[in-house]
């Protein structure tokens, strides 16, 4: 009988464009909130969000050094609703951190990245270490005291990796140091080369989504098809209206922050870096920065990029955690990490003193190697544990490492972020 | 198609790093009479961006004020004479020795030169090191 009804009624040209996005009708069930909770649209959204408010901070915004600072004062106090704009830009870019990490792990723990949609998975993995570095890049233009020092310590992470890592770093840094160059280097790739590139993968990632049959749901024999126009639609738009609502409020209460002008001569105490980075700041505080700034990330990288091509047998896609079992081993193992990671950070911090210990045989073994295996030797022993007592399976097994990396990082995050005060040293 | 990846490659390297157009004066930074210093002490030069130390023999070292890890400037700790990182909580000694990882080598050193009483550093020069040897000290 629907059927009938489109055929009627001739699309107007808004609808045949929002048909091309979408497909004209859709399973029933991947209309239900708590199946994608909406977060591949709302990243849309702030995309878009991100894109106008950007335009117009460039009318102002001067990329020397002499005056990015100034300008970004002068567009808060003089220009009507600067401050306003920029609070925008800086909430949805915040936001959009948060949002696309949801995602990530919403994708992933309902089983949605396997077979045809493995491409897809790598397509948002590197929109993901995209929006990194457009935050990254983001944060030097205001040319204040965290912008200079948190691109002074990433710069420098990168000559850590062997042969290529100096004459890299000052490619990015256009420069020995970070100065006038890297501003401008930056400035490009903030406000043009990313978000261009991100265009691009965002139309793949969209339209891969529809080549795999939309959003990924567990097999059923009967399935409820109903129209896009107005059932999705709809909800799409009750969505956007709601987060752009919020945005705007929170952007008239909170101020988008501005530290003191970027002074190469002293970095502040404690320098640390933006929220999302504490977790990494944290790792290099405790491990040889080679460990931590170069083979860890490497390993975790590839490890993230491989996640769809493991050798599964029992891929339920669409069951949210896979089985019962799997459910239960993520929600322990990410209290385990959680934990665990608390323990071994404040043990370190306090009573193992391996730099002092071992100073003899060299760094790379003191805070490389005897650190790295506390972590993995025990967490090793725990995956075993799953294996023999509960016949847990490689998808169960693998999602029980994924968990417990990010619960780690996520432990890390806090820990810096609110357990760390003057000179990086714990507060209890 | 390889060869114009190759070129197009170094058209961008070309066009983003700008390196050599930045290394321009060569100027010694003279920080003042030997005898305006004191045994046994430290003083900064923030614009010079070095810590220079006398040591109780009299003799100079000038200590970037870099921290070896990732580069944040190392603030001075008046109860040991050393030297902390306020970025990743690496500690230095009064030789700039690492007291306390992630920091893996001492702070580095710059070349001084000791000419009609007053004291000329290359600061243009960083000087990596192992280790604090008293070969490292200019003595006036």
């Amino acid at each position: 009988m629907t059927k009938e009804k489109t055929e009627k009624k001739t699309p107007s040209s808004i609808e045949k464009f929002i048909l091309h996005l979408h497909p004209a009708r859709i399973d029933k069930r991947a209309l239900k909130f708590n199946r994608t909770f909406g977060l591949g649209g709302i990243l849309a959204l702030l995309f878009i969000i991100l894109g106008v408010t950007g335009l117009i901070l460039r009318f102002s915004y001067i990329p020397t050094i002499d005056h990015a600072y100034d300008s970004v004062v002068s567009l808060q106090r003089d220009t009507v609703f600067g401050q306003f704009i920029r609070n925008l830009h800086h909430i949805s870019a915040m936001l959009m951190m948060v949002v696309a990490f949801l995602h990530l792990i919403r994708t992933y723990y309902s089983q949605a990245i396997f077979k045809k949609r493995a491409e897809n998975w790598i397509y948002g993995l590197i929109m993901m270490f995209m929006i990194i570095a457009s935050s990254f890049t983001g944060y030097l233009l205001p040319w204040d005291q965290l912008a200079y020092w948190a691109v002074t310590v990433i710069t420098q992470i990168i000559e850590y990796i062997p042969f290529i890592g100096h004459s890299l770093a000052n490619m990015v840094r256009g420069s020995d140091v970070v100065d006038g160059n890297t501003l401008l280097n930056f400035y490009t790739l903030h406000t043009g080369i990313i978000p261009m590139t991100f265009l691009f993968l965002m139309s793949m990632h969209f339209w891969l989504i529809r080549k795999a049959g939309g959003v990924a749901l567990p097999k059923q024999d009967n399935t409820e098809k109903v129209n896009v126009i107005p059932n999705l639609i709809w909800l799409e738009i009750m969505v956007a209206a709601l987060l752009i609502a919020g945005i705007f409020v929170a952007s008239v209460f909170y101020h988008a922050p501005l530290q003191e002008q970027a002074n190469p001569m002293n970095s502040p105490n404690p320098s640390k870096a933006p929220w999302y980075f504490l977790g990494a700041q944290e790792l290099l505080l405790h491990l040889h920065p080679f460990f931590s700034a170069v083979i860890l990330p490497l390993v975790v990288g590839v490890f993230f990029f491989y996640l769809p091509y493991f050798k599964y047998d029992n891929l339920n896609i669409g069951v949210w955690f896979n089985s019962p079992l799997g459910k239960k081993m993520t929600i322990h193992a990410s209290i385990f990490a959680f934990v665990f990671t608390f323990i071994l950070i404040y043990l370190l911090e306090h009573f193992l003193h391996f730099d002092i210990w071992f100073a003899s045989v060299g760094s790379w073994f003191a805070t490389g190697l005897v650190p790295f295996a506390i972590y993995v030797i025990p967490v090793s022993g725990y995956l075993f544990y799953w294996k023999k007592k509960h016949g847990a399976k490689t998808e169960e097994l693998v999602m029980t490492i994924t968990t417990i990396l990010m619960s780690s990082y996520i432990t890390m995050l806090l820990i810096s972020l609110l357990l760390r005060g003057k000179g990086m040293l714990m507060i209890i | 198609m390889a060869i114009a990846s190759v070129e197009a490659f170094f058209i961008i390297k070309g066009g983003v790093s700008k390196v050599e157009q930045a290394n321009a004066k060569k100027e010694l930074f003279n920080a003042g009479k030997v005898d305006s210093f004191h045994k046994n002490k430290t003083y900064p030069f923030s614009t010079g961006h070095f810590f220079l130390r006398r040591f109780e023999d009299g003799g100079f070292l000038a200590m970037s004020v870099k921290c070896t890890h990732l580069g944040c400037v190392v603030n001075s700790n008046l109860e040991t004479g050393g030297f902390n990182c306020p970025c990743h909580r690496s500690q230095f000694n009064r030789f700039g020795e690492v007291l306390a990882a992630p920091a893996t080598r001492p702070l580095d050193i710059f070349p001084i030169v000791i000419k009609n009483g007053e004291i000329l550093i290359d600061t243009n020069k960083a000087v990596k090191r192992t280790s604090f040897e008293k070969s490292q000290l200019t003595y006036a």
